[in-house]
């Protein structure tokens, strides 16, 4: 239990759920849950890539990510095509790159099942402090457009007209977004990194009476699952990053059932 | 007869035309003012807006100043709430001029609001979002102001809609505004709440001084409390003070004669007539400044 890779799975996971549980949060309530599924399956292309020409992969995943929101600001400024249609199609198109570029990456063949699903245990010193540095960057950012995000998220043109420069404190959300996608998808891969964003998040809805609550609920239930989730991995050899996920799944029924309950016995 | 103007006469000269419904389809363009009143917010001319091919704002004015209550009305789709946005500076109209005085603090409350429910957020905090610097005092009394003092504690997902009306007008006026602009402020609010709504607003004007933006479907609720009255389909049909525009004739075709009868007749020349689309016809030239009080 306390060897060194096993070590750096479990500081990476929380230092990521701390960085993911505010985050997570903003997802949630601006519903860009399917927004943020796009950009992280985008990253695959970026992990390709990264791997073709041996650079940084977290570095080259950002680079993909924050291409690929660009990309889908843009189409959803028309209107024909609804915007959950335009990133379901882009979400597809990037996992479909992703692969097709992956399988052209010569040199000892490409692991996809780790970069889909992540390889926790596989964290490396470096990942550990972009987890770190880029994490403290993303909180810090986060922190200073909590007001008008919160504002924004509410309603966007009551915090218009009351000054907030929407704008800019989209743009600022969307960067800190595919920055935490990036370095999250090192961990916990393209397939599950938006479930360790949303399902904290959800899980800490029906206990919180404030959004700085949610935050902090949400950071507690994530740091739990990277607990319990390495935890049962460990003790029964089940891969990492599903566990975590099985875990937080399990949190999120039990603090959702009340609600279920009274709905079901109205 | 008299000419129509809402105002003594040399009030806001460049609106001065408003209260005929004399206006001009030529739409030469009308600058806007270079001697503004001291006490304008919000001034426009001109503005246009097309959304695809549809025009939702022709040619439309308007001048909003301290301590009036100016009141939108038109039927649905009439570009009512676009012409609020575009005022606010939320949409950039295709053409015309725009001017707001410098740091003009705004109370905005839009129309549908929609809460979103996975926000966990109490009523005071609601509030206190219009203003940073609000103490909780002030919040309080926000809430009371509007009949929602008991609610401060509540989460904002548990609130009805006319709760919710109140609420939003609360975190308006917590702001303190110069300019408080309501979209159909009344939606979701039961019959006596609405008449105490307005009632409030007439003395949120007297007392604070606030000019008032109001966007209403129904002429008779806001009558009492309107200083002007603005008719808008796309274009501004007609203006004045209130009773004028419930007599005017364009009234009458938007809104039914019925509720143009319950004010009484009134003959007045009509110097234009719409085509399928609502667009305005020329039935006449008209000289453009020339009154059109005949």
């Amino acid at each position: 239990m306390g060897e060194p890779f096993v070590m750096r799975a479990l500081l990476a996971g929380l230092g990521l759920a701390v960085i993911a549980a505010p985050l997570g949060c903003f997802v949630m309530w601006r519903r860009m849950a399917y927004y943020g599924e796009t950009v992280a399956q985008s990253g695959l292309i970026g992990i390709a890539v990264g791997l073709g020409l041996s650079l940084n992969l977290t570095l080259s995943v950002l680079v993909v990510t924050l291409a690929v929101s660009g990309l889908l600001v843009l189409l959803s400024r028309q209107k024909l095509v609804p915007v959950d249609s335009v990133l379901g199609i882009l979400a597809h198109a990037a996992l479909a790159v992703g692969v097709i570029v992956a399988s052209l990456v010569r040199g000892p063949q490409v692991d996809l099942m780790a970069f889909l699903f992540g390889d926790i245990f596989a964290v490396t010193p470096v990942d550990l402090q972009w987890v770190l540095f880029g994490g403290l960057a993303a909180l810090v950012a986060i922190m200073s457009i909590w007001r008008p995000l919160l504002a924004l998220s509410l309603h966007e043109d009551m915090a218009a007209a009351e000054g907030v420069s929407v704008d800019r404190v989209k743009l600022t959300f969307m960067i800190v977004l595919a920055l935490v996608v990036a370095i999250a998808i090192k961990i916990v891969g393209v397939l599950l990194t938006i479930a360790f964003l949303i399902i904290p998040a959800a899980a800490a809805r029906p206990l919180s009476e404030t959004p700085e609550q949610m935050a902090f609920f949400a950071a507690i239930f994530g740091m739990l699952s990277v607990a319990m989730g390495l935890f049962v991995s460990i003790s029964i050899d089940t891969p990492g990053g599903p566990s975590i996920v099985l875990v937080l799944s399990i949190l999120f029924l039990s603090s959702i059932l009340p609600s279920v309950l009274r709905q079901v016995s109205r | 007869m008299q000419e129509r103007t809402d105002r003594p006469l040399g009030h806001v000269p460049a609106h001065s035309h408003d209260g005929d419904c004399g206006h001009d389809h030529a739409h030469a363009h009308t600058p806007l003012p270079a001697i503004r009143s001291e006490r304008t917010l919000v001034s426009a001319r001109n503005l246009n807006l097309k959304i695809g091919s549809r025009p939702v704002l022709q040619e439309v004015g308007l001048d909003l100043e301290a301590g009036e209550i100016v009141t939108v009305i038109g039927p649905n789709g009439a570009g009512k709430t676009t012409l609020v946005r575009v005022l606010l500076g939320l949409q950039k109209p295709d053409a015309g001029e725009i001017w707001r005085r410098d740091g003009l603090v705004v109370g905005y409350a839009p129309q549908r609001f929609d809460i979103d429910k996975s926000i966990p957020m109490t009523v005071a905090r609601f509030v206190a979002m219009g203003r940073a610097t609000a103490a909780n005092a002030e919040i309080a009394d926000a809430l009371k102001e509007v009949g929602a003092g008991r609610l401060e504690e509540r989460q904002i997902s548990e609130l009805s809609g006319g709760e919710l009306q109140r609420v939003i007008l609360a975190r308006a006026l917590v702001r303190k505004p110069q300019l408080l602009v309501l979209d159909e402020p009344v939606r979701g609010v039961d019959y006596s709440g609405e008449a105490e709504l307005y009632t409030l607003i007439g003395t949120l004007r007297s007392e604070h001084g606030m000019g008032v933006l109001l966007v209403s479907h129904d002429l008779h609720v806001v009558m009492a409390q309107s200083d002007r009255v603005i008719c808008l389909n796309r274009h501004i049909c007609c203006s004045g003070v209130p009773e004028s525009v419930a007599q005017h004739p364009e009234y009458a075709r938007l809104f039914g004669p019925q509720t143009a009868r319950a004010f009484g007749l009134y003959h007045h020349q009509h110097d234009h007539r719409h085509d399928l689309t609502g667009a305005p016809q020329p039935v006449r030239a008209l000289g453009r400044d020339k009154p059109a009080n005949e």
